[in-house]
């Protein structure tokens, strides 16, 4: 089970100059709700901000990982 | 690709063509499966928006042909006008800054936060595979 550090860990990772604050919501390793600041997502739609997160995690989300909300902005 | 997941990917493009505010979701509007599904209808619910729904549980191949259609991997997804519009976050926040009362092109209800949104009430109706919510 990823904890929300791992998660944190792989957005800034794979998405450009992203800042993520990321909690697991239950406690369970597979509900976590992240925000996620990038300057990756200026000009992007709302919807392609959120694929680029979902992007990072490929079939994780949905599989192991049931639920990742999530909240962009494009600067902080 | 089997011939039923063929089918069911046909079943789905052609509801969201056919219904112009369309969620796909865990369980039913009556009885949701899942906190996000729960959430998402309520916010439709309150801005008073009629919705087709489609409950994906009763196969996994609906979800999968789903998700490969919409290019979105989590449960609930909303399309309007046959694009998708997003999940339960995006809704929320949509619902919440008045874009999604434009987008389905109805008032944006004064006085109904989200989380005041009637819960959906457990109800009798059998599994369906597409509501139509006059």
């Amino acid at each position: 089970m990823p904890s929300a550090k791992d998660i944190k860990r792989r957005i800034e990772h794979g998405i450009p100059d992203a800042r993520a604050d990321v909690e697991d919501l239950t406690g369970g390793g597979d509900h976590f709700r992240a925000t996620v600041v990038s300057p990756a997502f200026a000009g992007r739609s709302r919807i392609e901000q959120h694929r680029m997160v979902y992007d990072v995690f490929g079939d994780e989300v949905g599989g192991p990982i049931h639920a990742l909300s999530i909240k962009t902005h494009s600067e902080g | 690709m089997s011939d039923d997941n063929t089918q069911i990917r046909d079943a789905i493009k052609n509801a969201i063509d056919e219904n112009r505010v369309i969620l796909f979701m865990k369980g039913t509007p009556e009885q949701p499966a899942c906190g996000f599904s729960a959430r998402t209808v309520a916010t439709l619910q309150a801005l008073r928006t009629p919705f087709a729904a489609v409950d994906i549980l009763p196969h996994p191949a609906i979800r999968q042909e789903l998700s490969a259609l919409s290019n979105w991997p989590t449960i609930p997804q909303l399309f309007v006008d046959g694009e998708l519009v997003g999940g339960c976050d995006i809704v929320t926040e949509m619902y919440a800054n008045g874009e999604l009362a434009e987008l389905v092109g109805v008032e944006q209800p004064a006085d109904a936060p989200v989380e005041a949104a009637a819960a959906p009430q457990p109800g009798q109706s059998p599994p369906m595979q597409i509501q139509d919510r006059p």
